[in-house]
C-alpha cells in the first residue's frame, strides 16, 4: 500500500507528534515497507474467528470502593514540568 | 572466584554460613563495573551513584537478605531515576515502587540505583535505540547484546550484576539472554504484576528474571510472582515454590519440535547447536515429536500491529503535563504536545507510535487491528492444540547469534524479524525461557527456548535445569 507523505502527516497529527520534512519522507518509505510486509495477513481466512484482545479468561475485574491512602500533592507534582500551587501548569487553552 | 561472578543461590549459601557480608558483594560488583562498564555500557546515567537501596524495614521472609539486583530502566524504583532510556522522561523519579520492587525489598534484596540500558520504551531488539548509547555484547564488543533488555542481559553476562530484572513484550528478555549467554524467563502473562512497569503493550508485557543459571531464575520468579490488586490483569492463582521443580530428570517428558522454526532463515550453526541440545535431552530420556504450528509465519506481522496499536495508546500519556520534558518553544497547548513529543521521542518510538495510530485510525481499524486480533486467536489455538499432548516445546531463541552494532539500524523490518521465534509466546500468553546451549565458531552464545502451557513454569524449570546440569554452557564467561 502506498503511504504518501500527507498520510504520515495526518497520522502524526492524530498522534500529536511534530515531524520535520526529512522525518516525514523517511517514515513514509519505512511505513510503506512495514505495511507491505503486514499485508501477508490478508491471506488468512478469519471467517468466524473471534478476536483475542486479552489472553486470560477474565473480564470486569472489580474491587471494593473503599478509600485508601494515596500519594501527596507534593509527590504527584514533583515530576511536573510546570506546577503552580496544587495544580499542573499548561499553556493558555482559551483564547 | 570473585564474589560478583557467583550466582545469587551460591551467595545465599555463603551468607548463610556467615562467610561474607552483603557489603562485600556490593563492593565486588562496583569494582567490576568500574573495570568493565566503560566497554560494555550495560548501565545508563553515569551520574547515578553505585549506591544500593537496602531496605531498613523489617521484612517478613528475608529470603534474599543482602543480595543486590539490577533493574531495567522501565521499572519504577522510588526515588531512583526511571527514564525508559528516553529523552522525554529525562529526570523522572517515580514517587512509588513497582510491585516487583516492593516484593524484592520485602525479601531483603538491595536495589541498585544504577539502572540497566534498554531500547527506548523497550522498542527494539538491539539496545541501539537507547537515547544514551548502545550497550556492547560482553562476548564481542562489536556486537549488540540483543534487546530490549540488553543492558540487563549484558550486566549479568559481564558479572556487573548478580542478576537483573527485564521486561518481555515480544522477546525482550529471551533474545538478549540468548545473545549474551545467560538465562532469561518470560513468565506466563498474569503471573507477575505489571504495576509500575512503564507500559509498552499491555496485553503482551511481562516482567521476568535474567540470571546466570536456572536455579536463580526460579528463586527470583518465586519472589516476584503473585496476584496484585494494583494490576487487574495479574492472575489470582497459586504460586508454587519453583525451586521444587529443579530436579535433574526428564525421563518420559514429551517435547515438541515445531517444524516451522527450523526453516530458511535459521543460521546453520544455530541449527547444529539446537540439534545437539535435542540429542542431549533424548539421551537423558526425553521423548521428542515433530509438531506443526501452522500460523507461525503470521506472528511477526500480527505483533507489529497489536504491539504498536497498544503502544500508541499507552504512550499518549507522555504529554509533558504531569511528568516528562516540555518543549520550551511551543505556542499554545496543542503545539506544546506536538513539539514536546517531537523532541522527546526517538526515531523508533515515532515509527511505532505512527504505525499503531495508523492501524487504529478510521478506515484501517478493521483491516489491520481487528484482523490481527483474529489471527492472534489462531496463533494461540495452535499452541493450545499442540500442548494438549505435550509437556513443552523446544525451539531456537533467535535465528542468528548476536549481530554487529549498526548492522540493522537502517532497516527496521530486518530488525523486527530477529524476534521471529520469541513473539508467539507473548501473543499466546505462555511462559518461555532462553538458556545457553552452545557457541558459534566466532564464540558467540547460542540460546535454546523452552515454551510450556500457561502457568506451567515448573515444567520449563525442570527441563532447563536438567539440561543445565548435564552441559557446561551456563558456566562459560566472556573475557573482558
Amino acid at each position: 500500500m502506498e503511504i504518501k507523505k500527507e498520510t504520515v502527516e495526518y497520522v502524526a497529527n492524530l498522534a500529536r507528534i511534530e515531524l520535520n520534512q526529512k522525518e516525514l519522507e523517511k517514515l513514509s518509505g519505512q511505513l510503506e515497507d512495514i505495511l507491505d510486509f503486514i499485508d501477508a495477513l490478508k491471506k488468512v481466512d478469519i471467517k468466524d474467528i473471534p478476536p483475542t484482545s486479552h489472553i486470560l479468561p477474565m473480564n470486569n475485574v472489580l474491587r471494593e470502593d473503599t478509600p485508601r491512602p494515596s500519594l501527596s500533592h507534593q509527590a504527584v507534582l514533583k515530576n511536573a514540568p510546570c506546577a503552580k500551587g496544587n495544580f499542573f501548569g499548561v499553556p493558555k487553552v482559551i483564547e | 572466584m570473585k564474589l560478583n561472578a557467583l550466582t545469587a543461590g551460591e551467595l545465599l549459601e555463603r551468607l548463610d554460613k556467615k562467610d561474607l557480608s552483603p557489603s562485600e558483594i556490593i563492593s565486588s560488583l562496583n569494582r567490576q563495573i568500574q573495570e568493565t562498564d566503560s566497554k560494555v555500557k550495560a548501565y545508563v546515567r553515569l551520574s547515578d551513584s553505585l549506591e544500593h537501596q537496602t531496605p531498613s524495614i523489617k521484612h517478613q521472609a528475608p529470603t534474599l537478605e543482602g543480595i543486590p539486583i539490577s533493574i531495567k530502566d522501565n521499572i519504577c524504583t522510588e526515588g531512583y531515576n526511571t527514564e525508559c532510556c528516553s529523552r522525554i522522561l529525562a529526570g523522572f523519579k517515580p514517587p512509588y515502587d513497582a510491585t516487583v520492587i516492593k516484593k524484592l525489598k520485602e525479601a531483603g534484596a538491595s536495589i541498585s540505583e544504577k539502572k540497566t540500558n534498554m531500547d527506548e520504551f523497550a522498542f527494539g531488539s538491539s539496545t541501539e535505540n537507547s537515547c544514551f548509547y548502545p550497550t556492547h555484547n560482553p562476548w564481542n564488543l562489536e556486537c549488540v547484546p540483543g534487546g530490549s533488555s540488553g543492558g540487563s542481559a549484558a550486566s549479568v553476562a559481564s558479572d556487573e550484576a548478580i542478576w537483573a530484572l527485564g521486561s518481555d513484550t515480544g522477546g525482550s528478555i529471551r533474545q538478549p539472554a540468548s545473545f549474551c549467554g545467560v538465562v532469561g524467563l518470560k513468565p506466563t502473562y498474569g503471573r507477575v504484576s505489571r504495576y509500575g512497569l512503564i507500559a509498552f503493550a499491555s496485553s503482551l508485557d511481562q516482567i521476568g528474571p535474567l540470571t546466570k543459571d536456572t536455579r536463580d531464575a526460579a528463586l527470583l520468579t518465586n519472589i516476584i510472582s503473585g496476584y496484585d490488586p494494583c494490576d487487574s490483569t495479574s492472575a489470582d492463582i497459586k504460586v508454587p515454590d519453583f525451586t521444587q521443580a529443579l530436579v535433574n530428570d526428564v525421563k518420559g517428558i514429551k517435547i515438541g519440535i515445531p517444524k516451522e522454526y527450523f526453516i530458511e532463515g535459521l543460521d546453520s550453526e544455530i541449527k547444529v547447536a539446537l540439534e545437539e541440545a535435542i540429542n542431549k535431552l533424548k539421551e537423558l530420556g526425553a521423548v521428542f515429536k515433530e509438531v506443526s504450528l501452522p500460523n507461525t509465519k503470521y506472528a511477526v506481522p500480527v505483533y507489529y500491529i497489536i504491539a504498536t496499536a497498544e503502544a500508541s495508546s499507552n504512550l499518549a500519556r507522555f504529554d509533558a503535563v504531569q511528568y516528562g520534558c516540555r518543549s520550551t518553544i511551543a505556542n499554545g497547548l496543542i503545539d506544546m504536545y506536538k513539539k514536546s513529543r517531537g523532541e522527546g521521542f526517538g526515531p523508533e518510538a515515532k515509527r511505532r507510535i505512527l504505525l499503531g495510530t495508523f492501524a487504529l485510525s478510521h478506515g484501517y481499524y478493521d483491516a489491520y487491528y481487528l484482523r490481527s486480533l483474529k489471527v492472534r486467536t489462531l496463533i494461540k489455538e495452535d499452541f493450545d492444540q499442540v500442548l494438549k499432548d505435550l509437556d513443552c516445546i523446544i525451539t531456537p531463541t533467535s535465528p542468528t547469534a548476536a549481530f554487529k552494532i549498526g548492522e540493522k539500524v537502517e532497516d527496521p523490518l530486518k530488525m523486527y524479524l530477529s524476534d521471529i521465534y520469541t513473539i508467539s509466546a507473548n501473543l499466546a500468553g505462555i511462559p518461555a525461557i532462553s538458556l545457553p546451549c552452545g557457541f558459534t565458531r566466532d564464540n558467540l552464545p547460542v540460546g535454546l527456548q523452552i515454551l510450556a502451557k500457561p502457568f506451567d513454569e515448573e515444567m520449563i524449570f525442570r527441563v532447563a535445569y536438567t539440561y543445565e546440569q548435564n552441559t557446561p554452557w551456563h558456566k562459560m564467561k566472556p573475557k573482558l
